[in-house]
């Protein structure tokens, strides 16, 4: 048995929730206050993600910098190896908002998307 | 000179959705000026997401969410001038503003609409003891570098102040290859989101150390290490709590103070407590035809309520160069924020004048947890809503109707307190 303790990020309240769990099934709940907590701490400790927003390097733009973000969310435990393939890129000018700039990171089977227009110099 | 209908100040997410909205509205001739080379504002640096989920019901980076503004600017064909600074505003709405190419110009304006947003507060305002090396930045400055620049402002970093830019802040560095020591907060609370605690500090294992603050910045050249101590009630540095940390950057993330300098000189009545213009029920200073929103009116934590304030300042802007000022013989209804509401926008209400619901915003000064917004007209309660929590981060808000408003017809003052029962 295993015991995780979260923080509900579902408003101010920021309810204290202890979660046990065994061979990776949730057991018990407790500290939650509305249904919302019980949801994000159910996801958040079977299988937590995240979006990741970062920039790339971009040549022959009139910016030195394309803001991106994952097109989904990814496994939170991905994070540092999505953050490698994104600085890895340098992307070309001129990019449009939603234009990809990684396939599949990490191995993910998600897009990085590209969230702002960078025009030609 | 040249005339405009609406002179708009500023080309963030404000003076976007002010423009847009006066368009909308049937005013023809617009002009937005707009002191940094792109338009956006702010936005354009907060590369993160969960913008929009008010107004576009899905989770925006910054620059997305402001392009969708900018898109109708554009499709609208409403003017603007970049690199345009406003160097000053009359009481009779003549705009003097300079820039390279055209040199120093006025414009008699049919309307103002304020929207110069915010700046960060300084090392300077804080007090804080040391020495003065490099290595000191806003959090905000360091977004900047970051996200638009790209350069890195440090490699070991201690964070002043846990407000959201700060926590982003954190986490982007972090991501970046940065060890974030610690967070420290002087206040018992955070005054950031929940969300971007668990996000931005608890995902990275970054400590968040409650009333704390720094005591020392060691450093002659370059900052290489900060002391921060625990401080008692009183706000003052227990001795004995200092915790010294190597490092070679220092983050301020201590609030957010509406930017008012050209409200000022122009002779717009300040509320001292939000530091933005006093405005009526139309989002109108106390310079008829002068209108404000966003941050320079008051310091918002979520940029969907600023697009919604600043579409009703666009709106009631071109309604004044329609109809011109408003001929009203009566003494105005006052809002009155006492026993936690620290302040309320608007700050008057005539009744002649709104629309059929109006959005009153508030902050309280205190968490309160399982207690009631209370509203009173005059002396009678008629509005008791329970709420589980607020937080001095969170803005709240009440709604009030015409249509109850219309059965009080001498009213003087309307009262938002926060009650325990």
């Amino acid at each position: 048995m295993t015991t995780k303790e979260l923080t509900c990020i579902g408003c101010p309240m920021g309810c204290q929730i202890t979660v046990q769990m065994e061979k990776g099934e949730v057991v018990s709940l407790e500290g939650y206050t509305c249904q919302k907590g019980e949801i994000y701490a159910r996801k958040e400790v079977t299988n937590p993600t995240r979006i990741v927003t970062s920039t790339v390097l971009i040549e022959g733009g009139d910016k030195e910098r394309l803001p991106v973000k994952t097109k989904n969310d990814i496994p939170k435990d991905k994070i540092f190896d999505v953050m490698k393939d994104i600085d890895a890129v340098v992307a070309k000018a001129p990019k449009k908002i939603g234009d990809v700039i990684i396939e599949n990171v990490a191995g993910t089977g998600v897009e990085v998307i590209a969230t702002r227009n960078i025009d030609r110099e | 000179m040249k005339s405009y209908d609406i002179v708009i100040v500023g080309g963030g997410p404000a003076g976007l959705a002010a423009a847009v909205a006066a368009r909308e509205a049937g005013t023809q001739s617009i002009l937005i000026l707009e002191r940094d080379h792109e338009l956006g504002g702010i936005l354009n640096q907060c590369i993160h997401n969960g913008f929009g989920l008010h107004t576009f019901n899905e989770e925006l980076t910054g620059p997305e969410y402001a392009y969708r503004f900018m898109e109708k600017v554009f499709a609208e064909n409403i003017e603007y001038k970049l690199n345009t600074m406003v160097m000053d505003i009359s009481a009779d709405r003549v705009v003097t503003a300079m820039n390279k190419t055209d040199g120093m110009f006025e414009i008699q304006a049919g309307a103002v609409i304020l929207a110069m947003g915010c700046r960060e507060r300084p090392r300077g305002a804080l007090n804080i003891p040391g020495y003065r090396p490099a290595g000191i930045f806003s959090a905000g400055t360091a977004q900047r570098l970051v996200n638009i620049e790209g350069y890195m402002p440090g490699r070991e970093v201690v964070i002043l102040g846990s407000g959201d830019i700060g926590l982003i802040m954190a986490r982007r560095m972090t991501l970046e290859g940065a060890k974030v020591k610690v967070v420290a907060e002087l206040l018992p609370f955070s005054g950031g989101l929940k969300r971007n605690i668990v996000q931005c500090l608890d995902d990275f294992g970054i400590p968040l150390k409650l009333s704390h603050t720094v005591v020392d910045i060691e450093g002659k050249e370059r900052v290489s290490a900060v002391t921060i101590a625990e401080v008692g009630p009183d706000m003052k540095p227990i001795p004995g709590t200092e915790e010294r940390y190597t490092c070679d950057t220092l983050l301020l993330s201590c609030g957010l103070i509406p930017e008012n300098e050209l409200s000022k000189s122009a002779g717009v009545e300040l509320n001292p407590v939000t530091s933005g213009p006093v405005v009526n029920e139309s989002l109108e200073t106390s310079i008829p035809g002068v209108f404000a929103c966003g941050n320079v009116l008051h310091v918002h934590d979520l940029v969907d309520f600023v697009s919604e304030e600043a579409k009703k300042a666009g709106e009631n802007a071109s309604k004044f160069v329609k109809e011109g000022a408003a001929a009203s013989d009566k003494e105005p209804i006052k809002f009155v924020a006492t026993e936690g509401a620290r302040y309320t926008v608007p700050s008057t209400l005539d009744i002649d004048r709104m629309d059929d619901l109006l959005t009153v915003r508030f902050r309280v000064g205190a968490v309160f947890q399982d207690s009631y917004v209370s509203v009173y007209f005059d002396d009678e309660r008629i509005m008791h809503n329970k709420k589980r929590i607020m937080a001095p981060g969170e803005m709240e808000q009440v709604i009030l109707q015409k249509k109850k408003l219309a059965e009080y017809p001498n009213l003087k003052t309307i009262t938002i307190k926060i009650e325990k029962e």
